[in-house]
């Protein structure tokens, strides 16, 4: 495969394209999935044979807005339509060279304008099960641009120069990670994708490898070529089959075309990645505990240095990003570093995907440059809070995260701003709380959830969420005490600087943030025994007595 | 001293080759076709200690969970200590060592879910079959289960019906849904 063989492709799609009036794209996210957008495909289909137009009925990957599933958007009018049924494939066909059908079209103008599409571009204009259509839209590109005309250092730099930073969370620098693992000593390298997305609420990773697997893809390979790797895993959630047979059909598909495999684009570099299954841990998404599971061991972490840079699967250098960060890397080698380095903040570049769920109107997927305010993202991308209800609190980061109230939502989005206010960027997922979520329950929930999730590796993850749980749940029946209180905050700092790993380390900001931000509803449960949201169960005395 | 300490090491080396060599995986546990396919998993792998988890997938896949039996099997055909392959199965959430009924029910209690409510229909639902999460009815018709994130967040609270994520759920949804199952 070179480079004009892949232009061939592209031209032979654009051809086919060509042979149709209209192109018909239908979301099949799982969000728009559940609500039938399956049979609403069947019914298009159906609906154009009997019309006689020439129509291209297409499956796509993640449209973003997902509240107002199924989506279909009808090119080249670029009309989107929202909450179709199949009832609704007739008049979209007819409509078609005339009209667009008014009831359903969809005014999200606001929505999409302030969004710039980086890592989603091409999420919801190409069949995810076609290699095809990837490469039509400068897919591959990337890679062979790298293998033929780059050098590895080369490939580095420019990934260095684009100012990338992880977007799995800590935002470590990419382009210095990869530098570190090309300059560790060994033939044998491997290449590892995190896309156990075990953070609850987010779901960027998910529709990146189900409505763009290829972009994962690609980027593993330029990373492999840029440190030295033959050898790559792609690690993913068993809960997301989609996902998983999606990445199946497109390795498969990228071995066929001399993508992956031996002698890529008739150079000596060869490459081959090879998939596997998680099986529900949150640890797992900890580096070296991710890296256990792979090996088929039990996903508990250990204590670094060595970093896996240097010493990860069974001892060799190891790569290790998350799906995000290589979905970044095919448009930076192609547009260059300083492209890339014109978005976003001063020590954020490029976007960030995020998910943004909760009490919120649009509900789905966002890409926005980083540095944005928050206040952008929630009222005019997420259309506000619905229901008449105030807007109290977004939280980022997820269990590793922490609630960031209406005060500060004047921050623009980036590490270290979300850092500064007791939160972290995490992988993406923005959860908006209005005031019937009281604050100390849902801290008492990701409490729970970290005290399930410990491995049990070390005591102060193991036995210090366990009695942060019991506190907090004391404070939410009513049977807390301010020394409860003084002792939560003890423990927190305590865990906080004696974790093994990530997981223990942040466990308790979700509790540090609330207490921060929201301490007066804390005392309210304490004192006045009354949960302010009308959340929590309140034992009555006589209860407590006996 | 080094010249002896070298040969032992290469005796060493050449009796574990032997014993490499000589291994043959055990033979399957019955008739049943589906050991076949566990079987072709592991021999996807070389049989290599490492596809554990891939092989614990297959078996939790073609006999919907993990028995003593199937756990020892794949122990003994990769060469990885019982303790170890026990350890593997009960640590990760996704493994069961129960057999499923013959419908499941799942509630997503990921954050967004939570949020809107996931837990009342949890609730609502160990009521209405008298089994707490986790657990399965004494006719073996219903398992209730509840699920750390199914990536549906955007339209949650988010219930599966044997598998079939359906979003915005109600509690009306969830007991007409187990209503129909009881009688199935």
């Amino acid at each position: 495969m070179t480079i004009e063989e892949l232009e061939q492709i592209a031209k032979s799609v654009s051809q086919e394209n060509a042979k149709y009036d209209f192109e018909v794209n239908v979301c099949m996210d799982l969000a728009c999935m559940s609500q039938g957008a399956d049979r609403l495909r069947e019914a298009l289909e159906r609906a154009s044979e009997i019309s006689g137009k020439k129509v291209l009925i297409r499956r796509t990957g993640c449209m973003g807005p997902c509240s107002s599933g199924p989506l279909v958007r009808v090119d080249p009018d670029e009309t989107l339509y929202h909450h179709v049924n199949e009832s609704h494939a007739e008049a979209i066909v007819t409509s078609l060279g005339g009209e667009p059908v008014p009831a359903l079209q969809c005014d999200l103008n606001e929505h999409f304008d302030k969004q710039v599409r980086v890592v989603l571009e091409n999420a919801g204009h190409i069949d995810p099960e076609k290699i095809d259509d990837y490469i039509a839209r400068d897919g591959y590109k990337g890679l062979l641009t790298a293998l033929t005309e780059m050098t590895p250092n080369g490939v580095i730099h420019r990934i260095t120069e684009s100012g990338l930073r992880g977007r799995g969370g800590g935002g470590y620098p990419t382009g210095l990670k990869w530098g570190t693992v090309a300059k560790a000593a060994g033939d044998l390298k491997y290449v590892v994708c995190n896309g156990d997305e075990g953070d609850p609420g987010a779901f960027m990773d998910r529709s990146v490898m189900e409505g763009d697997p290829h972009r994962v893809i690609e980027g593993m390979a330029i990373a492999a070529y840029a440190v030295g790797a033959s050898k790559g895993y792609i690690y993913v959630r068993a809960e997301y089959p989609v996902a998983v047979s999606r990445l199946t059909t497109a390795l498969r598909d990228a071995r066929r075309r001399g993508l992956l495999g031996n002698n890529i684009g008739n150079t000596p570099f060869n490459f081959d990645i090879e998939i596997r299954l998680g099986a529900g841990a949150f640890v797992c998404g900890e580096e070296t505990a991710l890296l256990a599971s792979v090996e088929g061991r039990r996903g508990t972490p250990r204590t670094r240095p060595p970093y896996p840079a240097v010493s990860g699967l069974w001892g060799k250098p190891t790569l290790l990003n998350n799906v995000e960060t290589y979905a970044n890397i095919a448009p930076i080698v192609r547009n260059g570093g300083k492209w890339f380095a014109n978005m976003g903040s001063e020590r954020s570049k490029g976007t960030k995907v995020f998910a943004l769920t909760g009490k919120i109107t649009n509900t789905g997927l966002v890409e926005v440059p980083m540095g944005i305010k928050l206040r952008e993202i929630i009222d005019v991308i997420g259309g506000g809070v619905p229901g008449g209800h105030t807007f109290k609190a977004v939280q980022t980061g997820g269990p590793s995260g922490g609630c960031i109230p209406a005060e500060m939502m004047d921050i623009g989005v980036s590490y270290d701003a979300l850092l500064k206010v007791g939160s972290i960027m995490g992988s993406g997922g923005m959860i908006v709380m209005d005031d019937t979520s009281c604050m100390v329950n849902v801290a008492r929930f990701f409490i729970e959830f970290c005290m399930t999730e410990s491995c049990g590796k070390c005591v102060p993850c193991r036995a210090g969420t366990a009695q942060m749980h019991t506190l907090l749940s004391r404070i939410c029946d009513g049977t807390g005490t301010m020394q409860d209180l003084d002792l939560l905050v003890s423990l927190c700092e305590t865990i906080k600087e004696t974790a093994l790993c990530g997981l223990g380390q942040t466990a308790p900001n979700p509790v540090l943030s609330t207490l921060k931000y929201f301490r007066d509803e804390y005392i309210e449960h304490i004192v006045n025994k009354r949960c302010p949201a009308g959340v929590c169960d309140m034992k009555s005395r006589l209860e407590v007595l006996a | 001293m080094w010249n002896s300490a070298r040969q032992l090491t290469r005796c060493v080396l050449f009796r574990w080759e032997r014993i490499v060599a000589a291994f043959t995986p055990p033979p399957l546990p019955s008739d049943d076709k589906r050991w076949k396919i566990v079987n072709g998993t592991m021999r996807k792998n070389g049989f290599a200690r490492h596809a554990l988890i891939e092989t614990l997938h297959t078996v939790q896949s073609v006999f919907g969970y993990l028995d003593d039996d199937s756990i020892r099997f794949v122990a003994n055909s990769l060469r990885v200590p019982l303790s170890q392959a026990y350890g593997v199965v009960t640590f990760y959430h996704y493994f069961s060592l129960k057999p499923p009924g013959k419908h499941t029910a799942t509630v997503c209690i990921g954050t967004a879910c939570y949020i809107k409510g996931s837990e009342k229909l949890v609730e609502v639902a160990e009521k209405r079959l008298g089994i707490s999460r986790g657990q399965t009815t004494n006719d073996g018709r219903i398992s209730l289960m509840t699920a750390r994130c199914v990536g549906a967040c955007s339209r949650a609270p988010v219930i599966l019906r044997d598998g079939e994520v359906s979003g915005e759920a109600t509690q009306e949804q969830m007991l007409e849904q187990l209503e129909r199952w009881a009688v199935e």
